[in-house]
Parts: structure tokens; C-alpha cells; sequence
């Protein structure tokens, strides 16, 4: 039993860690908040669903809530340069105009159920898989596709223009980078891998919610912080690895707090109070001075 | 004969249009700009001088007036694609660097400025060697850093790697804006003989705003002095090599009464 919680747990993390990923490309790398992911997760959920419901196959159902994570990205990103809109408000309004159309995509119901509908997790090479396992072997494929192309994407001329327009806006446009379009470039690649983490939660949980966006970006946001504090400096690449790893470590911490015997209306609470105490880190570093009673401490044995 | 390489003609540039706090800070500015040409720009605060290079630059559009590339119009070519011809150095050393990338990261990008930028491999390795060499001419240990995040740098060595990601792509037009007054004496001399040396050797055409009286007589081959929005004051060649500080002095003090 306890096994099979861990193995969830890991399928969970690898899932959800979808969301990390996206989020890093503008939280950590264009240096901004962006709301709008709690409104893309529940649209790349509702449609994925939607799309399934309609017969559509369940891989192009997931490409689609991919093309409506990217839309979402690009209304916000659209606002945020050509409308002058602050990040903050123009994820904000997304946010909340994507939830009347998630309602509309779900023909006005909260909830869209996919029982006995196909899935990715139902596709026949899963099919001989225990319990808990498809969902691990899913979101380890997907992992490690969308890892290696945020790599190479990174690694590109285009990536490195991106990754400059976040470092420093005014060297990026003194050497020619079109700094609104990597901007709007970066939301519609957030938002849309973003989408992706919505049609395969969805997917995993065999439903979609118009309200399973509450939140998310604090679950996002977790598995940056938690990767970044566990695993310290790293290179870019090493980085991107570290947010799966914090996902997975999150989807942990949150089966210990149920087993202490909280029930999941508190993991909303739990997931911001985690998040808090992660970011609060270098705080408590400076406080404590931790480092310098460690150094003491190994000395000390010498 | 030198060929006129750039060309402001009755310049206007207003701030804040159409509002209580309209300022005209260029008033009908005219100038020409010789290939080869470094000239060095002084001015009091507030008389316009990175006015100037904004407008050069594209960070500002003119009001009225025209600004010519080699005779074609530029005016209404937007900050991003004048980099195309153009690179400038600022004041302040955070602006001219990316401070999370690294020293090689930053030259790699200065090589391909104003141009398009694809879904293609950087090749960062294959271009090492020649960052290597590059910057050892710096004089300044640049050349040990090169995978060293431009942030951990001092003042002199990012304003040294700025002044180097600007000329790495020969441009047609550099623009400094007072780029060692952020340093220490000493450091702001050694950029200052390196950046000749490199302007000389590369013969690049530049314009250079300054403070230091000494160093606008000492380098460039021309001397402007602007104020009130107008080039009031320039010089060039023989009568340029024959200023010397004291008739500066006076000259400024002309204009202050």
C-alpha cells in the first residue's frame, strides 16, 4: 500500500512537473509572474476532454491543449508589450476570461468526466502496466521529451536571444533582439506546455474541473523553488532537471502531510505554507548563519 | 574624401508630446558624420548629449528633421533594426551585459547583432579560441573568465566586455556614452587606451561623449561641444590638434554667460 503511494506519488510529481517547466521559461527565465497559467491548466484540461468526448484521438486531443495553452500565452503576451498592461494584471484578466470559455468548451457543465472515454494512459502499451505505473511511464516520456527540447531550444541563437531579453532588456535591444516578440515567444511556449500538464492531469484523473486552476501556480512555483533549494547552483540545463525533481519531492511532501492525518482540503493551505517556508530559505540562511555554525561544527571534529 | 557616412538635418526631438511637460531637448540639431570620423562630445548636464545618441539610436523618434545613412532616410527604422549599423556602449555597467550569462555567452551574442536569430545550435565551442584571443587584448584577466557569469565581474572588466561585444561585429556607427566615467582612474585610462587602440586599428567611425576635457582633446580627430539642444561648437583636424584646455575653458564660459 505504501509502495503503491510512493509510486503514485512519483507519477503524480512527473505529471505535474509539466507545469514547472512551463512556468520556469517566464518566472525564472524572463523574470516574471504569470498568472494566466491558472487559467490555461483547466483549458488544457477542458479541451483535451472536450476533444476526447467529441471522439477526437487522445494524442491529438493533448496537441490541442497545447494549441490552447499557446493562445492563452499569446493574448497575455499581446497585452503585456502591444497593450503595456503590467504582467501581473494582464495574466490576471487571461486568467479570468479563460475561465467563461473553459465553460463554454465544457458546453456550460464545471465538470467533464472521461469514463469509459480512451486516453494516453489507456493506450495499449500501458496496457500491461501495475497499478500507478502508467502514470510514471507517461510522465517520464513526457519529461524527457519536453526536458531535451528545452535544452536545445535554450542552446539555439533564438534560445539565447531569450534567455538575454530576460537577463537584461536594454543590452538585448542594443544588439537587435526583438525583445517584445521573445517575450510573447515565451508565454506562448510556457502557456502552452502548461496546457499540455492540464490535458494530462486531466487525463491521469480521468476528468476535468473549470475550477482545477486554483492554485496551480503555486504548485508550479513549489516545484522550482523546492528543485532550486534541494539542489543549489546549477548550470541552465541542470536546472530544468531539478524542477521535475522538485515536483517529485513536492508530490512527497504533500503524502506526508495526508498521512499525518490532514485531509486534501487542507493541501491548498499546506502547498502555500510549503512554498512560503522554500522562498523564505535564504532568510532564515542569513539568520540562522547557518553555514558558519556547519564550518564551525566540522572543524571542530578536526 | 571622406564620404558622409551619417547625417542629422534640422532635427527636432520633443519629450513628453503633447503634454504640460512638453520639452524640446534637440532644436533643429544639424550635423554630419564622416567615415572615420571619432569625435568626441562635450557638454553640460541637460544640454542634450544622450539626446543625441537616443535619437541616433532609435530610443527616441524626431519630430521633425531627417537622419540619413549614407544619404537614405532612418527615421522612422525602429531602436532594434539600427543595430543593424550600430552598437553603443553605456555609462553604466549593468546595462551593456547580461549578468546570469557568461562572459563567451554575451560575445556570442554581440556577433550576430542585428541580425535574425534562428532555432539553429549557438556552437559556442567553436567559437572560443577566438574569444579567448580577443579578450587578452583587453589586458584585464578577461580572457580567465570567460565562463564566468558576467555578474561576479568588476565595473571595468563588464564595461571592458561591453566595449568589446560593440565592436566585435565591425559597426558602421559606435556610439559611447561616457562609457569609463562608472570606473576608477586607472581602470577608466586603461579603457580608454584600449579603446582608441581598437578604434584606430578597426578605423571604426565614432562618437564619444565625455566629461574629461583632456580626454576630448587627447583622442578623435574632431571635437563638438553641444548645448541648449545645438551643436554650438566644431572642430576638426589642425585646428582640433592646436585646442588646448585653456581656450575650452573659456569657451565654455563664453557660453555660460
Amino acid at each position: 500500500m505504501t509502495f503503491g503511494l510512493g509510486v503514485s506519488a512519483i507519477g503524480q510529481g512527473l505529471l505535474w512537473a509539466t507545469l514547472g517547466l512551463g512556468l520556469f521559461l517566464t518566472f525564472r527565465i524572463l523574470d516574471f509572474p504569470d498568472m494566466t497559467v491558472e487559467g490555461t491548466f483547466p483549458m488544457g484540461a477542458a479541451a483535451c476532454v472536450a476533444a476526447i468526448n467529441n471522439g477526437i484521438n487522445p494524442i491529438w486531443a493533448t496537441l490541442i491543449a497545447i494549441g490552447v495553452g499557446m493562445l492563452c500565452g499569446l493574448a497575455t503576451g499581446l497585452l503585456y508589450t502591444k497593450g503595456r498592461i503590467p504582467i501581473l494584471l494582464a495574466g490576471i484578466l487571461v486568467m479570468t476570461a479563460a475561465y467563461s470559455v473553459n465553460l463554454r468548451i465544457m458546453h456550460g457543465r464545471s465538470n467533464l468526466t472521461l469514463l469509459d472515454k480512451p486516453s494516453l494512459l489507456k493506450l495499449p502499451i500501458f496496457a500491461h502496466s501495475p497499478m500507478y505505473f502508467d502514470s510514471v511511464f507517461l510522465g517520464f516520456t513526457v519529461i524527457v521529451i519536453l526536458t531535451l527540447v528545452l535544452i536545445y531550444f535554450l542552446q539555439t541563437d533564438l534560445g539565447q536571444a531569450f534567455i538575454a531579453t530576460g537577463d537584461n532588456e536594454t543590452m538585448a535591444r542594443s544588439l537587435g533582439i526583438k525583445t517584445d516578440n521573445m517575450k510573447i515567444m515565451g508565454l506562448m511556449v510556457s502557456n502552452g506546455v502548461i496546457g499540455l500538464g492540464g490535458a494530462l492531469v486531466a487525463q491521469n484523473d480521468g476528468y476535468a474541473d473549470v475550477n482545477m486552476g486554483i492554485g496551480v501556480i503555486v504548485i508550479a512555483l513549489a516545484s522550482i523553488i523546492i528543485g532550486e533549494v534541494a539542489f543549489g547552483e546549477l548550470t541552465m540545463n541542470q536546472r530544468l532537471v531539478a524542477v521535475t525533481l522538485g515536483s517529485i519531492l513536492y508530490r512527497f511532501v504533500l503524502l506526508v502531510v495526508l498521512k499525518l492525518g490532514f485531509n486534501t482540503n487542507d493541501l491548498k493551505l499546506f502547498s502555500s505554507v510549503v512554498l512560503a517556508l522554500c522562498m523564505m530559505v535564504p532568510v532564515f540562511r542569513d539568520m540562522f548563519n547557518l553555514k558558519r555554525v556547519w564550518k564551525r561544527g566540522i572543524s571542530t571534529h578536526d | 574624401m571622406t564620404k558622409p557616412i551619417l547625417e542629422l538635418r534640422h532635427v527636432v526631438t520633443k519629450v513628453n508630446r503633447n503634454t504640460p511637460e512638453e520639452l524640446t531637448l534637440l532644436k533643429d540639431l544639424n550635423l554630419t558624420i564622416n567615415e572615420g570620423d571619432f569625435i568626441t562630445i562635450l557638454g553640460s548636464n541637460g544640454a542634450g548629449k544622450s539626446t543625441l545618441f537616443n535619437t541616433i539610436g532609435g530610443n527616441l523618434s524626431i519630430d521633425s528633421g531627417d537622419i540619413l545613412l549614407r544619404g537614405e532616410s532612418i527615421a522612422n527604422e525602429s531602436e532594434e533594426r539600427r543595430t543593424r549599423f550600430l552598437s553603443r556602449v553605456f555609462q553604466d555597467p549593468k546595462l551593456g551585459t547580461a549578468p546570469r550569462m557568461t562572459v563567451a555567452e554575451n560575445l556570442l551574442l554581440a556577433t550576430k547583432r542585428g541580425e535574425h536569430r534562428h532555432l539553429v545550435p549557438r556552437h559556442l565551442n567553436q567559437h572560443m579560441a577566438e574569444f579567448k584571443k580577443m579578450t587578452s587584448g583587453m589586458g584585464n584577466g578577461l580572457n580567465e573568465r570567460l565562463t564566468t557569469p558576467t555578474g561576479s565581474l568588476s565595473g571595468g572588466q563588464r564595461q571592458a566586455l561591453s566595449f568589446l561585444m560593440a565592436t566585435l561585429k565591425k559597426p558602421d556607427i559606435l556610439l559611447l556614452d561616457e562609457h569609463t566615467a562608472a570606473l576608477d582612474p586607472k581602470t577608466s585610462q586603461e579603457l580608454m587606451t584600449a579603446t582608441n587602440d581598437r578604434i584606430i586599428a578597426q578605423k571604426l567611425t565614432c562618437l564619444m561623449i565625455t566629461h574629461h576635457l583632456d580626454d576630448a582633446l587627447k583622442y578623435g580627430n574632431r571635437l563638438i561641444v553641444i548645448s541648449d539642444g545645438k551643436i554650438t561648437y566644431d572642430v576638426s583636424g589642425e585646428e582640433k590638434q592646436q585646442l588646448t584646455q585653456e581656450k575650452l575653458f573659456s569657451f565654455f564660459s563664453d557660453l555660460q554667460e
